[in-house]
């Protein structure tokens, strides 16, 4: 398997893109923010440079000054940008004009609000390429065409009539990237292009990206939060923190071996897919937050988080300078010589957690579904339903965790919606502790909610913003009378804050008032207020920083411990998943395709869709990415709107026969070990072949 | 530290930008707070009593004694004007607000309940809305006789049906948010979902419709009065005062000083309104 990546990259080719010293400040009320401050890079032609970095490290403001898209009160206030030799600081704004999407183009990465709904994409592409004098409209239209076949778009002649709400978020991705190397452009700065997407369809378009890279020596700028996905396109790669580049390096030499502390954190703090469970699960994650940007420290600005400061680090602040050949870091210790150690738990075998006598189920759904219909076209039209939960049985036993895993749409989010019954299902029963739910009133609920509460996914819109964090945590209290209010309230919830490690004085703040992770702090206190038995937890760590996530995860792990919860998690991160649970359910299309023990889905998946899900996930590992055999599923899920005949799968199974038109039960084919496949087992990605309709693809 | 030599330009000064950004919501306020005062002490600051006739001085031009002359009746223009301002601000007040809050309640329950009640309240909303306002604010008022109270209610008859609107599409986007997902399995009761968790973070732009709206039922009270139906004579209000002066082309005070009072209310409250606005939307706000 030989690196095609070598090829193009040429340590001699000529930048296309030097920056150096870009400062970039924003001018607000309470006074200049630095958000760029001094970073300097260069890409040479046909070369893929990564930005990794927490939200507020400046990464996306280094990108949007690049092409000068920012806007007052951002300003940049120094610094060289040069592209292609020409200072792109000192261009009119006719020149700008003229650079911006044609030897300059980006991706952001918002693939839903990226595209003029009103217009239809052949328009928009070849309007693209018309405006800059490239193409006269008919060659423009073809080359659109092929453009878009390229991107993967299949049958694009028929396609690029339609208007972007017809078609998927990666599919609307395509059309972006499509769009930005329309005018053959000499650098893609791609922010973020595959956060809004699964990981089935990541791993497309980061194919893709590597593809266009090497058949059209384009330099790639690609911004992420992901060392994944950096490590997966991007040769080097620069780690920003608090403005600044703290390390620059072959992405594989910063992976492997990290020489800041804050890039040692980052790879520490994300779970592995590909690597053996520690006995212990904690996940090494870094205390506390990025400095205040108004109030940075003098010395180096990691150092108050830094597990290995010195003395020199609290005074004065590291230049970038070159700690191995190749390798920049900025960092007094590593400067010194000193290594960064490997984090624990590496290496050490995975004690399978014991779960050997059965125990009564907490929580049993049987045949679940739920049908939402949609508002009629107009009166006689036929009635349109939305299929998101398609007949699931679960069981959830008391202690344990269970994680369900699917893309986005497969009816996970519903699935939790029911349980916790915010929605009422079409059929099916939820058996809760003995006590039947699925279709009993709102009322009958009520005392059962003490017991079953849920952490949602977006801390920003979990929290009112009208009540102070006080009141959010002691509302519940009072509504069940579990406390009365005032002093009494006031304790428990001071208790709830300690709980979940917050400062309980915090309670008469708003939540504005906090950042992502201390806003989903909050809403676990929310959660456990009641003394709950179950809690599902609705992607409640995908909206945040690794660092953040890692920190979560270390919550949730000793709160389970300490109060013996029961855990229903759901997450599209699969590294997540097996790290943090027991069992394991993997749905499609409202469908369990699979359910087993962690360890053993994750270590043999008996599913072809299993199998293709775990393999799109991107590893931090250049090497690993060299050996690991990746199969990349062709396509999206069908929609819900009419579900398929026969197994759901079907339409993007690698091994579908015919015998696949008659739906295959969910059955079980070792002890705990079911899955709905007529073919269990029989699908490896190590031995997937072309043949089979895939695109089977060496790293 | 490198970054010491670097020089950050001074943001524009805080008076600037406060200026700009809400320098015609304080003109705003401040014409519609000197209405206000006007109106409290009419009483007081009018120089003549509104309702005195004084035929032997009637139609005189603006002059030191009269300073906005006199009416047809010999009234003085100046003492009505003030009086009038009363009539115009509560008529537009009380609309606005008891329409806003019998519309948001309506808007809230059908949103808030959904299924066949959100259907009814719904379709009564449109029924009320298919009528032209004015047209059908002249047949309540034509029907329940001439006089301000009754002008007033003929009007918020017509009036909470855009509030009901507003305040359901607000409410329905509220109600998906997860923290009113979280406060359905945290079981709290319905009124309570509502009153502490929907109706505070949906309450914004209703605030900036009532301000906005307060000049806009100021008009239509006084359209009413013009057409004849709103106030009792000799009651002083602006709309009744034009009309008295809609045939004097000679005398062109009497019709002009009540018209120019009604514009420049209307003005002040837009300009209000839009600073609300502002205000109140945070994208606005961090220019």
């Amino acid at each position: 398997m030989k690196d095609k990546r070598a090829i193009t990259s040429n340590p001699d080719a000529p930048p296309v893109l030097e920056v150096r010293d870009l400062r970039t400040v924003f001018l607000t009320d309470a006074g200049p923010v630095r958000a760029v401050d001094g970073v300097s890079f260069t890409v040479r032609a046909g070369e893929t440079l990564g930005i990794v970095g927490e939200s507020g490290s400046g990464k996306s403001v280094t990108a949007l000054s690049l092409l000068r898209l920012l806007e007052e009160p951002a300003r940049i206030i120094g610094g060289e940008v040069r592209f292609q030799g020409r200072d792109v600081l000192a261009m009119s704004a006719e020149e700008l004009r003229a650079l911006r999407g044609d030897s300059m183009a980006m991706v952001f990465q918002d693939p839903m609000t990226g595209l003029n709904p009103v217009i239809r994409i052949l328009r928009q592409l070849t309007e693209h390429m018309v405006a800059h004098g490239r193409q006269t409209p008919q060659v423009a239209k073809r080359r659109a065409i092929s453009l878009l076949g390229r991107m993967g778009i299949t049958a694009p002649e028929r396609t690029v009539t339609s208007f972007p709400h017809q078609f998927s978020g990666g599919m609307r991705q395509r059309v972006m990237l499509a769009m930005g190397f329309a005018n053959d452009p000499a650098l893609l700065i791609a922010d973020e292009p595959t956060t809004a997407l699964d990981v089935t369809i990541q791993a497309q378009i980061l194919d893709l990206l590597r593809g266009l890279n090497e058949d059209f020596g384009t330099a790639i700028l690609l911004i992420s939060h992901d060392l994944g996905v950096i490590g997966n396109v991007c040769k080097r790669v620069a780690v920003m923190y608090a403005g600044e580049v703290v390390e620059e390096a072959p992405t594989a030499e910063v992976l492997a071996d990290p020489r800041h502390p804050y890039a040692w954190a980052l790879i520490n703090a994300v779970p592995r897919i590909d690597q053996p469970l520690g006995a212990d699960r904690r996940l090494t994650s870094i205390e506390g937050a990025p400095p205040d940007p108004l109030n940075l420290p003098t010395g180096c600005r990691f150092t108050p988080r830094c597990p290995f400061k010195l003395a020199k680090c609290e005074t004065h602040h590291p230049p970038l300078a070159e700690v191995a050949p190749g390798r920049l870091a900025r960092c007094w210790v590593t400067q010194a010589g000193q290594v960064l150690p490997r984090a624990g738990g590496a290496g050490v075998p995975a004690s399978p957690r014991e779960r050997t006598e059965p125990r009564q189920p907490l929580l049993s759904v049987r045949n679940l579904t739920k049908h939402f219909p949609l508002p009629r076209d107009s009166l006689f039209s036929p009635q349109r339903v939305v299929h998101a939960v398609n007949g699931i049985d679960l069981d959830v036993a008391r202690g344990e965790t269970l994680g369900i895993v699917g893309e986005s749409g497969c009816g996970k989010s519903t699935l939790a919606r029911l349980i916790t019954r915010i929605h009422k299902p079409t059929s099916g029963s939820i058996t809760f502790d003995g006590q039947e739910i699925a279709q009993a009133s709102a009322a009958a609920i009520r005392p059962l909610r003490r017991r079953m509460q849920m952490v949602f996914q977006d801390p920003y819109a979990s929290l009112n913003p009208r009540m102070r964090v006080g009141d959010i945590l002691a509302e519940p209290l009072i509504a069940h009378g579990l406390a009365r209010r005032g002093a009494e309230a006031r304790e428990r919830v001071a208790e709830l804050l300690s709980t979940v490690g917050l400062n309980p004085a915090w309670a008469s703040r708003f939540p504005h008032e906090f950042s992502g992770g201390q806003r989903q702090r909050i809403s676990i206190a929310r959660a456990l207020a009641l003394h709950p038995d179950l809690v599902v937890a609705d992607e409640p760590i995908s909206a945040l920083d690794v660092n953040i996530q890692a920190q979560i995860l270390n919550l949730m792990l000793d709160l389970q411990q300490r109060l013996g919860l029961t855990y229903i998690f759901i997450a599209h991160d699969l590294a997540v998943v097996r790290h943090l649970c027991d069992r394991v359910l993997v749905l499609y299309l409202g469908k369990v395709m699979e359910s087993a023990p962690s360890a053993e889905l994750f270590a043999r998946p008996l599913h072809p869709y299993t199998s293709v899900l775990l393999s799109a996930v991107p590893v931090p590992d250049v090497a690993a990415q060299q050996t690991r055999r990746r199969v990349i599923l062709q396509g999206e899920p069908p929609s819900t709107l009419a579900l398929p005949t026969g197994c759901p799968f079907r339409s993007r199974c690698p091994i579908a026969r015919p015998i696949c038109e008659t739906p295959p039960p969910l059955t079980e084919h070792a002890p705990g070990r079911w899955a709905a496949c007529h073919f269990p087992g029989a699908f490896d990605p190590q031995e997937a072949s072309p043949r089979l309709g895939l695109h089977g693809l060496a790293c | 530290m490198s970054g010491a030599s670097i020089t950050i330009p001074a943001a524009p000064s805080r008076r600037r930008r406060m200026w700009r950004r809400y320098g015609l919501a304080g003109i705003g306020a401040g014409i519609v707070l000197a209405w206000l005062l006007v109106a409290l002490l009419a009483p007081w600051i009018a120089p003549y009593n509104p309702d005195f006739v004084d035929v032997a001085n009637r139609l005189q031009p603006p002059s030191a004694t009269h300073w906005l002359g006199t009416d047809a009746l010999g009234r003085d223009c100046f003492s009505r004007l003030l009086w009038g301002a009363r009539i115009s601000l509560l008529a537009g007040f009380t609309v606005v607000l008891l329409g806003a809050l019998f519309g948001t309640f309506v808007g809230m329950v059908a949103a808030y309940a959904r299924g066949w009640v959100d259907e009814a309240l719904m379709r009564l909303t449109d029924l009320v809305l298919c009528f032209p306002p004015i047209i059908l604010a002249l047949a309540i008022a034509a029907a329940l006789g001439i006089g301000t109270r009754n002008t007033i209610i003929a009007m918020l008859v017509v009036w909470w049906p855009k509030f009901a609107r507003l305040a359901r599409a607000l409410a329905l986007v509220q109600r998906g948010q997860e923290y009113v997902e979280a406060a359905v399995v945290l079981g709290l009761k319905p009124a309570r979902i509502l009153g502490r968790h929907i109706v505070p973070n949906a309450i914004g732009p209703l605030v900036v419709l009532v301000t906005l709206d307060v000049g806009n039922a100021i008009i239509t009270f006084a359209g009413l009065s013009f057409l004849g139906l709103g106030v009792v004579p000799p009651t002083p209000e602006w709309g009744a005062m034009v009309a008295e002066g809609r045939e004097l082309v000679e005398q062109w005070w009497v019709a002009t000083f009540p018209g120019l009072a009604i514009l420049s209310i209307v003005l002040g409250f837009n300009f209000l309104g839009d600073g609300v606005r502002d205000w109140l939307d945070p994208k606005a706000r961090s220019r």
